[in-house]
């Protein structure tokens, strides 16, 4: 975009070594530095997508990126699937429904067999928190982590961020409340860290059933009260609420926590006249969000977040291979 | 063959005042002896400390290797693998150590321990068992919970029983706080654990009946505890090494060797622990022996199943309790060996003239280092890996005859 949407070079730690990670297992290992660089790095790959007909750069041929899918997903997966593909990479599927997952096979054996086909990258998605630092444990290569259980997934909330800072200028000092099932969303967590880590007031909305313990201790701040939480908010995240959630455990029904917890218009009034409203898909329309903020293209960020979520994956994959693709400056 | 009369000298007794001590028959016969009989053997200790052989309380197999390394001469196997709730596989478990090992099983306090129908308690006593124990979990139904612990003292047998509210902990893998929430583990309130103790000591208040909790890991737990103690209530309790020297940040990077039951806990209620090990509200220092292998814990952290292997780093652990001006060294082999023996009813756990001549002789200054890969345990699935230790049973001896 702008300009002032690139930061300055001053940000960046001496010395060139600007992404000394493997793996992209979660934002917690991750400084601040570390993702500007990626999102900067996302910028030239918006511009490449954007560009007509031509979408294609070379500087993944030849590489071998496995997806392997334990859970559920078409979005990320066709996400990081086209992605891979932009930059020319040799792109492989595996879904836990097709796999000896099935069957009984461990994660380590299924890992150590992805190991031994010798790809350069792998992008994993399951179902258990922690499963992703497991076989990045285990295997050779770049680990990227598609999301596991409720514990992270960073290249969401790499992808908001980015949104963010293109709509808003800038990912600091804004005020963010993310609102919706926090308890077992790891989109939550990555955002929280990622946006606190940036220097941005965030809250938690959400009914007391959906908070998690001790989020003081991850500086967010929680609120009960949808209206209190929106005023004067930069920025509202919704996050989707599971089908399951609204069987009476946590919630009464889906009627009372649309009653108390949509996004409505009027709700939406209490934030402040620019702010943008964000959802990582896929959505409940008529539960947590009216169709009505959902379309409006003004204050709605979703198609966008989808936009910037393959231009971000592009930039992860070709961060996370520079070292085997020996790229000068990362060895 | 029989068994010549030992003396053990120029050893520190309890890790106090130098002395010796003669056994004779597989009893302790004299501390201090001023002569010895014709052909005894002699030990020459150099200094190290002579303690009882340990009674381990609530282990979860019966692992040798591991007891002997770890100066454990009886260990009191919990009833959850059988599980132990009839008469012939009490007495099956209890030949499982011998004849260097004694294997005390614990009866099941419910058939199947399902924590609905009384078990054969009273079978199962007459077959060797020495006390009941509700398993890794607790009996959640009050009702049932009142009849067992009546029924159990009526016969004599103490009632060992585990403290999390089902209803709290349901699913959860940790304890609520920072760690379980930026891992995203689903978690419980420490307060699970107080809440079960609370109902537990009415009950106990109600039936007058011997109540041991195995685990107690809270300070709002040790306060109930120390309560009751207060009042007159028969009530004990335990506690493992793991909650005494680690708190939830030990799962850092999902480590499954840390996933514990209870799950360990904030910094808050670990100081908690030690204040109750300096203070004589915990009664029992036990290992929790619990191998298991990597089928169960190279898995995600929910996944993988709950248990440390244990008896290998006991003693070293209680001894960091004595360095570290927890406990002196008496009040150790109280935690490790008296108090269990009494809770069980049995002629050992101390250096006292006519107890059983289970002893350890301990090197209580040579450092070591936990290695998960090199335990003599089944499995190495130690929280305590990579860490320092320091003193470790250098020879053991069970009835008079020497097993390291």
């Amino acid at each position: 975009m702008t300009s002032a949407t690139t930061r300055p070079a001053s940000d960046y730690p001496p010395g060139g070594d600007a992404f000394r990670h493997r793996d992209l297992t979660g934002i917690a290992q991750l400084a601040p530095w570390e993702i500007s660089y990626i999102l900067d790095a996302a910028e030239q790959w918006v511009e490449l997508n954007r560009s007509g007909a031509a979408k294609h750069d070379d500087a993944l041929k030849g590489l071998t990126i496995i997806n392997a899918f334990f859970e559920n997903s078409t979005r990320t997966l066709l996400s990081f699937e086209i992605a891979g593909k932009r930059l020319g990479a040799d792109v492989v599927n595996m879904h836990a429904a097709q796999s000896s997952v099935k069957k009984g096979e461990t994660l380590i054996d299924t890992a150590m067999t992805l190991n031994a086909m010798r790809a350069d990258a792998i992008v994993i998605r399951h179902s258990a928190s922690g499963a992703v630092q497991l076989i990045a444990d285990k295997v050779d290569c770049p680990v990227l982590n598609a999301g596991d259980g409720r514990h992270e997934h960073p290249t969401q909330a790499l992808l908001d961020a980015l949104t963010i800072r293109r709509r808003k200028g800038k990912v600091e000092g804004l005020t963010v409340a993310i609102c919706g099932d926090v308890l077992h969303s790891r989109v939550a967590r990555s955002n929280i860290l990622a946006l606190t880590l940036l220097g941005n007031d965030v809250r938690v909305v959400a009914p007391p059933t959906l908070i998690p313990p001790a989020l003081d201790r991850m500086h967010a701040v929680p609120f009960t009260d949808m209206d209190e939480g929106l005023k004067g908010a930069d920025v509202v995240m919704m996050l989707r609420l599971q089908n399951e959630r609204m069987d009476g455990a946590y919630l009464p029904s889906a009627r009372e926590y649309h009653a108390l917890y949509a996004l409505t218009p009027q709700r939406l009034e209490k934030a402040k006249p620019d702010a943008i409203v964000m959802h990582p898909g896929p959505m409940n329309r008529g539960v947590e969000i009216d169709s009505s903020i959902a379309d409006d293209p003004v204050r709605s960020t979703i198609t966008e977040q989808v936009e910037m979520g393959v231009a971000v994956r592009m930039a992860c994959l070709d961060i996370l291979t520079r070292r085997k693709r020996g790229v000068p400056g990362w060895n | 063959m029989e068994l010549k009369p030992l003396l053990i000298a120029n050893a520190r007794l309890l890790g106090g005042a130098s002395g010796s001590l003669l056994a004779v028959g597989g009893r302790i016969a004299a501390i201090d002896p001023a002569e010895r009989p014709e052909g005894t053997e002699t030990v020459d200790a150099k200094g190290q400390w002579l303690a009882p052989g340990i009674i381990d309380l609530g282990v979860f197999a019966t692992d040798k290797p591991a007891f002997h390394f770890g100066g454990i001469t009886r260990a009191a196997l919990m009833p959850d693998s059988g599980p132990l709730d009839g008469a012939g596989l009490v007495e099956r478990a209890a030949k499982g150590g011998k004849p260097d090992l004694w294997v005390h099983p614990l009866a099941a306090a419910t058939k199947g321990l399902a924590g609905r129908e009384l078990a054969e308690i009273g079978l199962m006593k007459g077959a060797g068992a020495r006390a009941v124990a509700t398993g890794r979990g607790r009996i959640a139904d009050a009702g049932v919970m009142r009849r067992v612990l009546s029924y159990a003292a009526s016969l004599g047998l103490t009632v060992i029983a585990h403290a999390e509210d089902e209803g709290l902990t349901h699913g959860a893998v940790a304890t609520d706080g920072e760690m379980a929430t930026r891992l995203g583990l689903a978690s419980a309130p420490a307060i699970a654990e107080a809440m079960a103790i609370a109902r537990d000591l009415l009950l106990v208040e109600e039936t007058g009946a011997p109540l041991h909790i195995r685990q107690v890991t809270t300070r709002r737990g040790f306060d109930l505890i120390r309560a009751a103690k207060a009042t007159g209530l028969p009530v004990t309790c335990g506690i493992t090494p793991a909650h005494l020297f680690l708190s939830d940040t030990a799962m850092g990077d999902f480590r499954t060797f840390a996933r514990l039951s209870p799950p360990l806990r904030s910094e808050d209620d670990r100081r908690a622990c030690l204040a109750a090990i300096a203070d004589g509200t915990i009664d029992v220092l036990a290992s929790g022996h619990d191998p298991r292998g990597p089928e169960d814990k190279r898995l995600p952290f929910a996944e993988a199943l709950p248990g440390m292997a244990g008896a290998e780093t006991l003693l070293a652990m209680g001894l960091q309790l004595v360095r570290d001006g927890h406990a002196t060294p008496a009040r150790l082999f109280d935690l490790l060996a008296a108090n269990p023996a009494k809770l069980l009813g049995l002629d050992a756990g101390t250096l006292a003239v006519g107890a059983e001549a289970d002893l350890i002789l301990i090197d209580d200054g040579t450092p070591w280092q936990v290695d998960a890969k090199k335990m003599a345990a089944w499995a190495g699935n130690t929280p305590f890996d990579g860490m320092p230790m320091q003193g470790r049973a250098t020879m053991l001896w069970k009835g008079g005859v020497r097993i390291r």
